[in-house]
């Protein structure tokens, strides 16, 4: 079976590079340009794991972490946060707040698909 | 109509007033006898038999100069308020009961000023008693054509038996307790009674011959004005005779205060400080009625008499002349009763002093140390009635032997002047704690002295002896000691002359005297008080002055003499409980002696409870160097307490600046902060899309069909300008802030800056199918920096179509002028601008979080380097709220 990915940022030029390199790897790829929509996405779908931007408009990352934990339905589900925050106190704070894992942008492609995997395996 | 007969009217009118006094006396507690229309009414116990009959004649002699007499009280009464108040609250504190008790206890309980100023009021107001029973005896002739008062036999006068009956009245009333500080309600009420029948009859008999014998105000005055001398009638005469009625007026100002009656009603008798807010307006109104037909009356009198009859009895003589006889008995009870009300209040009040500050402190207090407190008490009533009668009997006989020939105006005159030889010493004293009781004694004796030399006794012997040497060429002959004209001052009446001279001679005493010589501690202490009454209670509780030895046993037992073991016991025990002192206490403290003394001076005078109290006390005489220690060292306390409070303050106020400095920095550390972390964050974003992108791309296996390859080859290409687009904000951002950024001031015009930065954004606009319209073609040509102003249109503009729909959206730019500035608004009819990020959208890198779904990429620093632009040109740039859609940005630039 397909390994499902949510990508949630706001940035479309990042999201475009993310859609291509996880489409590569036969991942079933939703998108979300923001929290509101990602959400929405997550009310019908439960992914294997999300890779979550932090500053977005309307829901922010640490808001879309909080929904997908408080959720049974998505206990499955992995939280990879991908972000420009990248001060230890920030880091800290995400990986508290229940991520899996806490990426920076700038990021090298190969390095999140291997993160990925590996957290899925 | 017969002696008997008008006797009996006497004796029950009398009678009636007996009933009222009576009535009174048992309803103290009852509003009848509580209010101010009782209080203001028992002020006019000022108009005296000298008003009711007195001022007729001088009005037909000598015109109007009767009116400064009611002038001065009306100028006095507005400051009832402050000084009168003030009066009656020292009063009830330390439960004073005459004038002489008040003066004498501002100056510490001076004995000797107490004796003198009880002299001097006898001495002025037992003439004036006499008057009023020459007025009696006059009126009561002219009533039943007899004769009497000339008879040797004083048995056969009724004068003497209507001074009799007075005298009982007043004793009755007048001496229920032997605490003269005690209110004597009866005597008020018939006093008040009394006003209104004499206002009432006055102005009956002003109307029956204004209106009755003559057709009115105007037919008099056309009469009289018909007849020679008139003008002298109407007129004041030049400025010497408005000298005279200054000081008329500030004689009466003084009496109003300090005359014995009046002190005794106005203060002693006083209920409730809040009865002077009526008085104040109801006493001026009473005099005015008082005085209107007066200048009528005179009138109609001459008119009917001419000069053949005495004019001060024209009020009975109209209505009897006209056989109407039932009138001028109303006349004649009218003046009767201003008659009794003065001699009564007039001797209560006498006899209080008599007894309390001349007989008691020089005789009697031996034998009260020794006595039974119950014989005590009727000591000092006997003694008051003694005084009663004396004092009546002493004007009787004055009025027997001498003032058959003095007119009632003299000597009430004489009188008053006499008695305002205490003003100084009232008043001065009263704002000025300096005011010693040395300095307060020389100037009443000079001032006294003066007033016998220039008026009493020039007067007297003129009245007496028919002989003019004394007042013609003064005494051995010199011209300069002239008694009615010192020092060829010769313009004044008597009376305003003596005034003039005693008063300054009195006022300069005081004032050298008081600068030269500090009072005992006592003195001070009490000075204190009156000056300062409003702090009189923390004043009187610490007393901080006062160093001896006492024994409360001593003191109770001085106590129980006079009040009675009970209600010596009682005070005591709430002394006790209200400085939360045991009961068992030895030793009194300096509170005890001033309570006890207060406690004795109602019964025997506030000269009389000190000594009184010092005899069982062993007090030690503390110099004055002690006396200014402790209060220097009280002072030192307040100062260093008032600096130490000022440093505290002003510590706190450094530590709050201290603290306010560090948030600043704080906050502007966490902006400076927060600034790098947007800056940062914000440029991440491009440098992450061109990083991806470029990995993408320089796959090695490469099998990216080519239309992916062109997305991400331009996307790349986007995010380069959009990394240069925001390093150049940055920079320009930096600068404005720093203020580095100079600007280049030129004259342009505004329609050209304004097509120009159209152009910048022209073919975005086309791109996305919105419209900008900009139909304004005025020139407004004014200075400006124009790439600055393009660069804050272009942004307003990027911004504007940014938040429009592709195709639908819609932008304006207008442009107008006011106040000097010019406005330009740029208009779209996007989503608007929500109201919760109003407050923000200057701010740098607050990006609205309601932006489209497709972010709209902008650095953030926009419109805060807008703001930054348009404050260094001096104008402002704000967003407006609107009801419709869209959002609508406006900037001002001042027009110079």
């Amino acid at each position: 079976m397909k390994k499902k990915i949510l990508i949630v940022d706001d940035e479309p030029n990042i999201v475009m590079t993310l859609e291509y390199t996880f489409k590569k790897q036969d991942f079933e790829v939703y998108i979300a340009r923001d929290g509101k929509e990602a959400l929405h996405i997550l009310e019908n779908n439960s992914p294997d794991v999300v890779l979550l931007d932090i500053m977005m408009p309307n829901v922010d990352g640490y808001q879309t972490l909080q929904y997908i934990k408080n959720q049974d339905r998505l206990k499955q589900t992995k939280v990879v946060f991908l972000t420009a925050k990248n001060k230890a106190s920030d880091i800290e704070k995400g990986l508290k707040l229940g991520a899996d894992k806490y990426l920076t942008k700038p990021f090298s492609l190969k390095k999140i698909v291997s993160e990925i995997l590996e957290l899925l395996n | 109509m017969s002696n008997y007969a008008l006797i009996s009217i006497i004796i029950c009118y009398l009678a009636i007033l007996f009933y009222i006094a009576f009535y009174a006396e048992k309803n103290a507690k009852s509003k009848w006898v509580n209010n101010p229309f009782v209080y203001t009414l028992s002020l006019a116990v000022y108009c005296s038999a000298w008003t009711y009959y007195g001022s007729v004649g001088i009005a037909a002699n000598s015109g109007i100069s009767f009116l400064p007499i009611y002038l001065g009280p009306v100028i006095a009464t507005p400051l009832w308020i402050v000084v009168l108040r003030k009066i009656i609250r020292i009063s009830k504190q330390h439960k004073i009961s005459s004038i002489a008790d008040f003066v004498s206890l501002r100056y510490g309980n001076n004995r000797f000023l107490g004796a003198l100023i009880t002299v001097i009021c006898v001495f002025g107001i037992v003439p004036y008693i006499s008057l009023q029973l020459k007025a009696i005896s006059e009126t009561f002739e002219i009533m039943t054509y007899e004769t009497s008062y000339m008879s040797t036999n004083i048995f056969d006068d009724s004068t003497f038996y209507i001074a009799v009956l007075l005298a009982l009245f007043a004793t009755f009333f007048g001496t229920q307790t032997s605490d003269a500080s005690e209110k004597h309600r009866g005597i008020v009420v018939s006093v008040a009674f009394e006003s209104i029948l004499k206002l009432l009859f006055f102005l009956i008999i002003g109307i029956y011959v204004t209106y009755f014998l003559f057709d009115g105000t105007s037919d008099i005055y056309n009469k009289i004005s018909l007849t020679p001398n008139f003008e002298s009638l109407t007129k004041i005469n030049g400025l010497e005779a408005g000298f005279d009625w200054f000081f008329m007026m500030m004689i009466s100002f003084i009496a109003i205060f300090l005359l014995p009656r009046q002190f005794q009603l106005s203060v002693i008798e006083n209920t409730r400080e809040k009865y002077l807010k009526q008085a104040i307006w109801m006493f001026p109104l009473y005099l005015l009625l008082f005085n209107i037909f007066v200048i009528f009356i005179a009138w109609g009198g001459k008119l009917s008499f001419g000069n053949s009859v005495n004019a001060e009895y024209f009020t009975l003589l109209l209505p009897l002349q006209n056989n109407h006889v039932f009138l001028a008995l109303l006349v004649f009870l009218g003046g009767f009763s201003a008659v009794i009300s003065m001699v009564v209040v007039s001797t209560l009040a006498l006899s209080t002093m008599v007894s309390n500050n001349l007989i008691i402190p020089y005789g009697f207090l031996d034998k009260f140390i020794k006595g039974q407190p119950e014989k005590n008490s009727k000591y000092i009533k006997n003694i008051r009635r003694i005084s009663i009668f004396i004092i009546i009997i002493t004007a009787y006989i004055f009025y027997i032997n001498f003032s058959i020939e003095l007119s009632l105006y003299s000597i009430g005159l004489m009188s008053f002047v006499i008695i305002s030889q205490l003003a100084p010493s009232f008043f001065v004293g009263l704002f000025w704690n300096r005011g010693s009781s040395k300095a307060s004694i020389i100037g009443i004796l000079v001032g006294f002295f003066i007033t016998v030399y220039t008026l009493v006794l020039p007067f007297t012997i003129e009245a007496f002896t028919g002989i003019h040497d004394f007042t013609d060429h003064g005494l051995f002959n010199i011209a300069a000691l002239k008694p009615y004209a010192l020092f060829g001052i010769d313009f004044l009446s008597p009376p305003a002359h003596a005034f003039f001279w005693s008063m300054s001679a009195n006022v300069l005493c005081y004032l050298i005297f008081s600068l030269t010589s500090k009072g005992n501690y006592r003195e001070r202490n009490y000075a204190e008080m009156f000056v300062d009454s409003r702090n009189y209670s923390s004043l009187q509780d610490s007393a901080l002055v006062w160093k001896g030895e006492a024994y409360v046993s001593d003191i109770k037992n001085v106590l129980n003499k006079f009040l009675g073991e009970e209600r010596a016991q009682r005070a005591l025990n709430l002394f006790f409980l209200k400085y939360k002192i045991p009961p068992n206490t030895q030793m009194a403290d300096a509170r005890l002696i001033n309570f006890s003394e207060k406690l004795l001076t109602g019964s025997i005078g506030s000269a009389s409870a000190k000594i009184l109290i010092a005899s069982v006390v062993k007090e030690e005489q503390i110099s004055l160097i002690e006396v200014l220690k402790i209060l220097e060292e009280s002072k030192e306390t307040i100062a260093n307490n008032k600096i130490l409070r000022e440093k505290s303050e002003e510590l706190s106020n450094l530590a709050l600046k201290l603290k306010q400095a560090n948030e600043e920095l704080i906050s502007k550390d966490k902006q400076k902060d927060e600034f790098l972390d947007t800056v940062a964050h914000e440029l991440k974003t491009p440098i992450t899309g061109i990083r991806a992108s470029t990995e993408l791309l320089m796959d090695e296996d490469n099998d990216m069909p080519s239309e992916i390859k062109a997305q991400f080859l331009s996307n790349m290409l986007n995010d380069s300008d959009r990394l240069s687009r925001l390093i150049n904000n940055i920079l320009d951002f930096e600068k404005l802030s720093k203020g580095k950024h100079e600007l280049n001031i030129k004259q342009n015009n505004i329609k050209i800056t304004i097509k120009q930065a159209i152009s910048s954004v022209q073919q975005l606009a086309i791109n996305k199918g919105i419209a900008i319209i900009n139909d304004n073609l005025v020139d407004f040509v004014f200075s400006y920096d124009e790439d600055r102003i393009v660069q804050v249109l272009t942004n307003l503009l990027s911004n504007a179509l940014k938040f429009t729909e592709p195709n639908k959206g819609k932008i304006t730019i207008e442009y107008k002028m006011i106040n000097n500035f010019v406005e330009v608004y740029v208009i779209d009819n996007g989503k608007g601008i929500p109201d919760e990020d109003f407050e923000y959208i200057f701010d740098k890198f607050y990006q609205s979080k309601n932006q489209n779904t497709i972010k709209p990429h902008g650095s953030g620093l926009g419109l805060a380097i807008c703001k930054q632009i348009l404050e260094q040109h001096h104008g402002k740039i704000w967003a407006k709220k609107s009801n419709k859609n869209g959002a609508t940005f406006v900037f001002k630039l001042p027009f110079m």
